[in-house]
């Protein structure tokens, strides 16, 4: 039995985070507290955090406390579990690389007009909440840490708000927050009111009917799936993670995601704890399109921050299509299958936490050191900042899903789930499967020319603009945050039986069902089914990779010390200058020309006064008009007609109120 | 694991690298009697690469590390892709270490760094090869897992020796979803190692040139890296293609008559290959750049039918 002691690191990790927000007050009179004080807080919050979660998975068991707090006859209930362990590994594991990254990044505010109490108080809440919402163990501090979540994270999202796009957006976001609140709430309120009691424990005990059963998982579904950017209610997304501050960007897009992704496995494979394949069917849909249209869109992007945020609707349709498979499966009866899924999605989450922490940590050290985000305008900055080159590099591989980095451990063992589709009763499920496998190797495919494009652009060949022709390497403390998590993508690829030995509590806790055949060869071997059916030994792999690729520049180049420069070739035209180089825009173009339908692209041509031509490319998302414009009006529409009440008249006023309380007593009667 | 099984890994390993610029010159010598030409020798490869592995290597101004690094990367990747597919016999460990997912990923990133190293120097030409590159393999990756994955659901195991067993105990050339698999598989390849239509591997300063866009700023040893390892994907394709689809010959044991019989069969089984590709390339002309799509969209719909055509029609069956 735990845990005390995790529940002790869990409950530090608050206190810290909390204290981090307060201290950052002082911050408005003596700007270095911010970097000397609060944000080494605020890491160290992230650790315990990490350790209080490490300690829930490594033990087992579940540990519970009640708060003083809350209302008279349900006072706030915490519980720790293997499941609200991993995702405060989740969470401690980014927060403390933003939390070593931060201090340099924050030190180009300290001469700013901007306010930085908002920023350190805004982010040590923001902490809190999500640490409580993994803790909660009632819908109704659930409901209230998520909202301190949503409401501090749309504060961070303003922080720049003298842009009037960046207002919009904020707004925006909050918006949709409380849409997707709304939508959480009622789905509590459809357990609560089957299992008598806003308490977890209760909700897990009922049973509900299918009927009502799909009603709170519908519901369920659109408010988490809102939060954690799934198509067609992404368009919020890419529009808000990229214009906060980017270590508050990597927190929005690495963590709190995974929040999102955290309530929806509580609420669907533990609270209400029943599979029904239709059920899986709309997850494992619904994901598989939000992976495909995520990297479409991400590849149309040239804003680096927000191709990352399009990325991450990609990498949250990934984690969807494998807990959609682990429903289909588990639906059906295949636990040891469904297992492998589900296992994958968990995966999946620590690993898009890492890389896409890191990808925003180092999009913000390109910001800090040249100033933009417009990648049309980089280039070469390999050569100008080497470590950060070399870290990004590193995220590039890893969210391509290559090897020997982590993100190919979660693609292949979702892979090895959908191949195991033959196993399905229904011709109709195992002809799905493939089809969803089809479209998670499409992404990745395309995932991967989307950072060959960021990374050739960004990082190699000639500067583009003489800003970033001028950047500096970032000091020391970014270098940090970037290389813990540039480390762990590293370690997460080469030994995935430890870590999915760890993770294993959680299917163990919540399904019943441990992945022990996983890890049973050894170290070396990764088996998800059994020996013979795959197996994948990760460590010799890169062994092989790094020690070939030593032998051979050891061999090839020895007794070279230096090679020769010389003018580039280019077929020999010219000397090619900064502004021949293919843009973003370019390396994207046979994509955007295939895929065009499903982008809306608005292209011209037009020619100036001046007699010269201008080319003008606006690539803009369908969602837009399809999901969010039609609700707009709708709701506007529906205003119209609400001002007709609206007369002046304050007697007319007081009828409608009477009036309503008639109703009102009417149905209470 | 004992030492007889490995040394024979070891010597299917180095028969990879050994054999690819063979199949190259091979291909060449017939394309160039199609063409009533007399052309070079099978052997001229090997002596391009020894030339090339003697030359000095010269690198642009603005080439970084990332430049000088990519070759060995890219050709580790393709041989260690390479070697754990049964070239001349079945038993082989290494293709439990690297699973078809895991030989598809080190291609992948064999050809992340190939791209990558195409848009270092900062030429046009480079930028183009990348962008190319990158655009047609999104196409043609999903399909070559498509196809294997039919073969993979089939035989109950995505480790490739498995598979290419399961094929030989199993005579299953004749089932719908091979027949779908094998030609989207074939259209896959000729689309990834740069033959016509896809990509002419004879041209130089044509616009619509992929992968020698991508090497044209190489030289030296830096060259002969890159051109190895286009090779060596030849040769991979073909080895996947004729041992995965048409397995008979193949040694079953670790014996040396065993090993030796497979040789030769692989090796006829290859030279045929060569001869199907080097007629195709004769017959066909090089696509327009947009007009690849459509071919790999074909590849996709083929190996996705193979695969639903498993999965509807023969497990329920």
């Amino acid at each position: 039995m735990i845990s005390v002691d995790a529940l002790w690191w869990a409950g530090l990790a608050i206190a810290l985070a909390l204290a981090s927000a307060a201290l950052s007050l002082l911050t408005a009179s003596v700007p270095r507290l911010l970097r000397v004080l609060v944000m080494p807080l605020f890491a160290l919050s992230a650790l315990s955090a990490l350790i209080a979660g490490l300690l829930a998975l490594i033990n087992g068991g579940v540990a519970v406390a009640e708060l003083p707090f809350g209302l008279p006859w349900l006072h706030w209930q915490v519980r720790l579990d293997a499941l609200a362990g991993f995702f405060l590994c989740v969470i401690g594991v980014v927060s403390f690389a933003v939390g070593l990254y931060a201090p340099g990044y924050v030190r180009g505010f300290e001469q700013g007009r901007d306010p930085l109490p908002v920023l350190g108080g805004f982010g040590g809440l923001f902490l809190t909440g999500m640490l409580l919402v993994v803790l909660a163990a009632d819908a109704f501090l659930f409901m209230v840490a998520w909202e301190l979540m949503s409401l501090s994270s749309y504060f961070l999202v303003a922080f720049h708000h003298d842009h009037a796009a960046n207002r919009r957006a904020a707004f925006l976001y909050l918006l949709m927050a409380h849409i997707g609140g709304l939508a959480i709430l009622l789905g509590f309120g459809v357990m609560a009111s089957v299992g008598g009691s806003f308490a977890f424990d209760a909700m897990r005990e009922a049973q509900l009917p299918f009927g009502w059963a799909s009603v709170a998982f519908a519901l369920a579904f659109i408010g988490f799936g809102m939060k954690a950017g799934l198509v067609p209610l992404h368009a919020w997304l890419p529009e808000a993670h990229p214009v906060a501050p980017s270590h508050i960007s990597a927190l929005m897009s690495g963590v709190m995601l995974k929040v999102a992704v955290y309530g929806f496995i509580r609420v669907v494979f533990d609270l209400l704890g029943q599979f029904h394949w239709q059920w899986g069917v709309a997850v494992l849909i619904i994901g598989s399109i939000s992976a495909l249209m995520g990297v479409l869109y991400a590849l149309m992007q040239h804003d680096l921050k927000r191709l990352l945020a399009y990325h991450s609707v990609e990498n949250i349709g990934i984690i969807f299509i494998g807990l959609g498979l682990a429903m289909l499966f588990y639906a059906s009866g295949h636990t040891v299958i469904g297992t492998v899924a589900f296992v994958a999605a968990l995966y999946h989450t620590i690993n898009h936490a890492l890389f896409k922490g890191l990808l925003f940590l180092g999009a913000g050290a390109i910001l800090h050191s040249a100033n933009e985000r417009d990648l049309d305008k980089m280039g070469g900055l390999l050569r100008r900042m080497p470590w950060t080159g070399l870290f990004f590099l590193i995220g590039c591989i890893s969210i391509s899903a290559l090897p020997p980095f982590n993100g190919f451990i979660s693609e292949w063992l979702t892979f090895q789930s959908a191949l195991q589709a033959w196993q399905l009763e229904s011709g109709v499920l195992r002809s799905l499967v493939p089809i969803a496998a089809a479209m998670l190797a499409l992404t990745g495919a395309l995932a991967a020319a989307c950072f060959v494009k960021v990374y050739g652009v960004a990082f190699l060949g000639q500067a583009r603009s003489r800003h970033v022709r001028r950047a500096r390497p970032v000091p020391l403390s970014m270098r940090a945050g970037q290389g813990v998590l540039a480390l762990l993508c590293l370690l997460l690829g080469v030994l995935p039986t430890v870590f999915i030995g760890l993770i294993n509590a959680v299917p163990q806790q919540v399904l019943g069902h441990g992945l022990v055949q996983a890890t049973a060869q050894g170290w070396l071997w990764l088996t998800p089914v059994s020996p013979q059916t795959a197996s994948y030994g990760a460590p010799l792999v890169a062994i092989a990779l790094f020690v070939a690729v030593g032998l051979g520049l050891w061999l090839v180049g020895r007794g070279v010390r230096r090679v020769r420069r010389c003018d580039a070739w280019d077929c020999g035209f010219a000397p090619p200058s900064a502004a021949m180089q293919y843009t973003a825009t370019a390396f994207a173009q046979p994509i955007r020309r295939v895929f065009g339908l499903l982008f809306h692209i608005d292209e011209r041509v037009e020619p100036q006064q001046n007699g010269h031509l201008r080319h003008s490319l606006q690539v803009s998302d369908r969602a837009w008009g399809l999901f969010y414009t039609p609700v707009v009006r709708a709701v506007e529409k529906t205003a119209r007609q609400v001002i007709r009440l609206q007369s002046g008249n304050v007697r007319v006023y007081l009828g409608w109120t009477l009036g309503t309380l008639l109703v009102l007593l009417w149905i209470m009667a | 694991m004992n030492a007889s099984l490995w040394a024979l890994t070891l010597l299917q390993v180095l028969l990879y690298a050994a054999l690819a610029p063979l199949l190259v010159g091979w291909v060449r010598k017939i394309k160039a009697l199609l063409q009533n030409r007399k052309g070079a020798s099978v052997w001229q490869p090997y002596r391009d690469l020894y030339k090339l592995f003697g030359k000095e290597a010269r690198m642009a101004h603005t080439a970084s590390i990332l430049f000088r690094a990519a070759p060995y990367i890219v050709f580790v990747a393709t041989w260690l892709a390479a070697s754990a597919i049964p070239l001349i016999a079945i038993p082989m460990p290494t293709s439990a270490i690297a699973d078809v997912i895991v030989i598809a990923g080190l291609l992948a990133l064999a050809r992340f760094f190939l791209a990558l190293a195409g848009m270092d120097v900062g030429t046009a030409f480079g930028g183009m090869g990348a962008s190319r590159e990158m655009f047609v393999s999104a196409l043609a990756e999903p399909a070559m897992l498509m196809a294997v994955f039919t073969l993979a659901m089939t035989a109950h195991s995505t480790n490739l020796a498995s598979v290419v067993e399961y094929q030989l105990v199993n005579d299953n050339i004749l089932r719908p979803s091979y027949m779908f698999a094998l030609a989207g598989l074939m259209l896959v390849a000729i689309a990834e190692t740069g033959r016509i239509p896809a990509d002419n591997p004879a041209t130089h300063l044509e616009l619509t040139m992929i992968h020698e866009a991508m090497i044209l700023e190489y030289s030296g040893r830096h060259l002969a890296l890159m051109e190895w390892a286009a090779q060596l994907k030849l040769l991979l394709y073909g080895v996947l293609l004729a041992n995965v689809f048409f397995p008979w010959g193949i040694g079953q044991g670790t014996g040396f008559a065993a090993a030796s019989i497979g040789l030769v069969v692989i090796v006829t089984k290859l030279a045929l290959l060569g001869v199907a590709l080097a007629v195709s390339e004769t017959v066909l002309a090089k696509m327009r750049v947009f007009r690849v799509p459509a071919f790999l969209n074909l590849a996709l719909l083929l190996a996705l039918l193979g695969l639903l055509s498993h999965v509807i029609l023969e497990v329920g069956a």
